[in-house]
């Protein structure tokens, strides 16, 4: 195989697990070096994926129309409801806008919009030239929430001002502008918010209902199937559940703050931490023993079917070898658990956005030999896939052809994730995927990982 | 609720874009300079821009799409972006090992004043550049223009910054790409082999994005212009530009730097269109048309003859870029359709004229381009004078659902079919496969609709 060289400078963001190995100092949250070709994306990227589930608010962008195309319907974030978030909205900035500032442009655009679709709520988007061009947002969304009644709430996520993680903290920062402005006599002490859910493939519905099911109220789920009155009643309910914790754990922390409202963080996929996800609520409402008890319920009955329509897929998985590289690590983790559990191992586990606990966690976690990376790039993943010969890659939009080319099967466990993989039919979906992939009879044809035969 | 937000009273906007029918320069020039061998196309901005564009062409391709990025931080966009630029070309020489650096701005490096030529040459100057390694370079600010202009940029800064002139003339004939698809480029390929015309076609997207599955990701994979063929093109003795908006500039700046003469002729889209690209491609390289290609076009024009009853008359509605608006629109009428709604998000006033010209066989057709000209008005325009189809990139499937009716996927991007990147959409051929698929989706529609008495066999 041909030796493909790993950059000096990218050595620290790549660790193999091994006996006496070197220790553990996995440098991450840095920008990615000038020159590589990241898999990453932006601050108003980070923004972006996070408020756009939220389906009956205007989302305007303000900037050239890049940012807006490019984010145009490209997340499936289903809505039950209405769906003016599937639209796309720029000011559509011009070299004069550029010279002479785009505050007219934006306050006539938002002006046209909220007569037109009546959102409850508009969020406005500053792209990078906003920043430098010096365009006052704040204050036109101040004029604007004055003269039509709505909130309007500037989203500052400038490209370049920090990374994709940066672009989250924002829109918390914009959501928690909403948190608290609404009424709250009708929510339950046993309530919870959904946090870090975004809906994809009808995922947050299946989550709700497990909670509805154990007789917990949901309040809000922020983003998925998001609405915008839900969120401004948010601070009413007892509890935070977080998952994706790189995207909304701030918000959480910000409402404990403020609400005094805990928060745990849990994950949906697989079989152990879907289960946990529902027991950790359930125990932190303890003088109602009947929640805790229709957690089992669910759990017992949901393990009882899934359990045996596993095992023909184990059976056929056992052995195989997976790399993972994902959005964010908290995915990562879960998706170790629940490969295991179809009998596969991970010989490549990274993230684009993990901070140094994720990697500490995701160390102990993962086999000897794992290679462990933050901000990877393709010759990295080619390299890693081909070494370690990995049988499947789980990643996102880049990395699906890659994995094609290199005769290795494919899950998206990415935007464009076409089922749902969350709660226990989600463990079956992702199995009879990864199934699907791995065994497809396409391989027979196709030369694998650089052998010609 | 989705597919009824367009409202039927079209009301003027001010500078509201709403759906767009274009995106920004630098996916454009990103585009472009894949159609170099061995380039290594580079965005210098932020992270964001370059994951954008690299998912957009992979989803239109289902290919992996290779780019760098200069990474801009906050200090970037105080003190400027030329030591991010520096260090890339470093980063990227000494790990990917291109031949070539083909390095396109943002709006963000634009805005701070990053001089491209004077950071590449100091690059140069500093001994960042590897011998026999290049940096070329276009100028994409995404608040001017469309994705059309910054290819259109980018063929320009190929052509500009590698022709060179021996002062010896080349029988060979320059063919320049407006933005087109691989597919299509290796249809122009084929058309020129046959006429046995000696060209030299840039950008080549062929063999590129639509790469076979080998078992290898090839970072560099085996299409693409040559840099001795890039070099070569001062010498040539003409150049055929193939779309005013996305081609010719390149053509002109061969022309004043080198005096190559060029002619300007449409993307080879339907009969007419490659008609006159075939005359000008055997005239300026002194071929006669072979019988094969006179028997190509005969089979065209028989499927056009043999179907008109099922287009003629037929009214349509369609979106996308100038340089291929054009000749379909053109292509259109010649079968006997009604084009009446036309967007192209992409400003000019070639567009405006030529359409002006082209649609005076289609009386009261609604035009527009540029600023305001996105898929919402279209979609207005639609609801007052309904169509029997409509031709477009994927976004064009919302308006299709809520306005029942035929829908064919043509232009950038296409994200939920495939087939662009393998069949042509030019010359005869090309041609052809548009009769086949305006007639599939007329007819499945006949088929599927009409009353059982009605119902028929024989079409």
């Amino acid at each position: 195989m041909e030796q493909i060289q790993i950059l000096k400078e990218r050595e620290k963001q790549i660790f193999e697990k091994k006996d006496g190995g070197a220790a553990f100092d996995i440098s991450c949250e840095t920008t990615s070096l000038s020159g590589s070709v990241s898999q990453r994306a932006c601050v108003f990227c980070g923004s972006r994926v996070v408020l756009y589930p939220v389906a009956d608010a205007l989302h305007l962008v303000h900037g050239p129309i890049g940012c807006a195309a490019y984010t145009w319907d490209i997340r499936g974030s289903v809505s039950s409801g209405p769906e003016l978030h599937r639209l796309s909205f720029s000011t559509d900035l011009q070299e004069t806008d550029v010279i002479f500032g785009g505050e007219k442009k934006l306050y006539a655009s938002l002006i046209e919009l909220i007569e037109q679709y009546s959102p409850k709520a508009a969020f406005i988007y500053s792209t990078c030239i906003i920043g430098l061009i010096g365009d006052d947002i704040d204050a036109v969304c101040r004029k604007v929430a004055k003269e039509t009644g709505i909130p309007v709430l500037p989203v500052h996520s400038e490209g370049f001002k920090g990374t994709k993680k940066d672009g989250y903290r924002a829109a918390c920062i914009s959501l928690m502008k909403l948190v608290g402005t609404g009424e709250t006599d009708d929510i339950s002490p046993y309530s919870l918010n959904i946090l870090g859910e975004f809906n994809l493939a009808g995922e947050a519905w299946i989550i709700r209902e497990y909670y509805e099911k154990m007789g917990i109220q949901v309040v809000s789920t922020l983003t998925g199937d998001g609405r915008v009155d839900a969120i401004r009643k948010a601070h009413g309910a007892s509890l935070n559940v977080v998952q994706c914790s790189g995207s909304m754990t701030s918000l959480a922390k910000d409402m404990e703050e403020k609400y005094g409202i805990p928060f745990i963080r849990v994950s949906y996929f697989g079989i152990e931490d879907m289960a946990s996800a529902l027991y950790d609520v359930a125990k932190l409402f303890p003088d109602r023993p009947d929640i805790m008890d229709k957690a089992r319920e669910i759990v017992k009955s949901e393990v009882e079917t899934l359990y045996p329509q596993l095992q023909k897929f184990k059976a056929a998985l056992s052995g195989k070898k997976a790399a993972i590289y994902v959005g964010g690590a908290f995915k990562t983790f879960s998706l170790i658990k629940a490969l295991r559990s179809l009998g596969m191992s991970v010989v490549l586990a990274g993230s684009q956005t993990g901070n140094s606990e994720d990697y500490r966690n995701l160390k102990e976690m993962c086999d000897e030999g794992t290679i462990i990376v933050d901000d990877s790039n393709p010759v990295e993943l080619s390299k890693f896939i081909l070494e370690k010969d990995a049988d499947l890659l789980i990643g996102g939009v880049k990395e699906r052809p890659i994995a094609f080319k290199l005769g290795v099967a494919f899950c998206d466990h990415n935007h464009e994730r076409k089922i749902p993989l969350a709660g226990f039919i989600g463990m079956y979906n992702f199995a009879l995927e990864v199934y699907q992939s791995v065994m497809s009879p396409v391989w027979q044809f196709a030369p694998r990982k650089g052998g010609l035969k | 609720m989705l597919l009824r937000h367009t409202t039927k009273e079209v009301k003027v906007r001010e500078g509201l874009t709403i759906n767009p029918a274009k995106t920004c320069q630098p996916v454009g020039a990103l585009y472009a300079a894949l159609g170099i061998h061995g380039c290594l196309p580079h965005s210098h901005g932020s992270q964001g821009c370059c994951a954008y564009h690299r998912s957009m062409l992979t989803r239109h391709y289902k290919e992996p799409v290779m780019a760098a990025t200069s990474s801009f931080t906050e200090g970037a966009s105080v003190f400027g972006g030329q030591s991010n630029l520096l260090t890339a070309i470093d980063t990227i020489f000494s790990v990917y090992d291109p031949d070539i650096i083909a390095v396109h701005s943002t709006c963000l490096s634009e805005t701070i004043g990053d001089d491209l030529h004077q950071i590449t040459k100091k690059a140069a100057d500093d001994g960042k550049i590897p011998e026999g390694k290049h940096v070329i370079y276009a100028s994409t600010p995404s608040f001017i223009g469309s994705h059309v202009t910054g290819y259109a940029n980018m063929v320009t800064g190929m052509a500009g910054q590698f022709a060179e002139s021996t002062g010896e003339k080349k029988e060979q004939v320059n063919l320049i790409a407006g933005w087109m698809e691989p597919s299509d480029m290796r249809e122009i390929k084929k058309i020129s082999k046959e006429l046995g015309a000696k060209i030299v076609l840039f950008p080549d997207t062929s063999d590129v994005l639509d790469a076979p599955q080998t078992g290898k990701h090839e970072f560099y994979p085996k299409g693409g212009v040559t840099i001795p063929e890039l070099k070569s093109t001062g010498d040539s003795l003409s150049s055929i530009a193939l779309g005013c908006i996305s081609a010719e500039p390149a053509a002109i700046a061969l022309d004043k730097k080198f005096g190559v003469p060029f002619e300007t002729v449409d993307i080879p889209i339907g009969l007419s269109a490659t008609d006159r690209f075939i005359m000008a491609l055997s005239k300026a390289a002194g071929v006669s048309v072979p019988d094969e290609i006179t028997s190509e076009r005969g089979r065209l024009l028989d499927a056009m003859t043999d179907m008109d009853q099922y287009f003629y008359g037929k009214k349509v509605a369609l979106f996308g870029d100038p340089d291929q608006i054009i000749p379909l629109t053109e292509f259109l009428l010649d079968l006997g359709m009604k084009p009446i709604h036309i967007v192209s998000g992409t400003p000019g006033k070639r567009f405006e004229k030529r359409m002006a010209e082209i649609l005076e066989r289609s009386p009261g057709a609604n035009f527009r381009n540029g600023l305001g000209a996105d898929t919402f008005l279209l979609h207005q325009w639609m609801k007052n004078e309904p169509v029997d189809l409509l031709i477009g990139n994927s976004y064009g499937k919302y308006i299709a659902r809520d306005e029942n009716i035929p829908f064919i996927r043509f232009g950038f991007p296409i994200v939920d079919r495939i087939g662009h990147s393998y069949f042509p959409s030019v010359g005869y051929s090309g041609g052809l496969r548009l009769v086949e698929k305006i007639l599939g989706v007329i007819m499945d529609r006949q088929d599927r609709e009409a009353p059982e008495e009605k119902f028929e066999l024989v079409m």
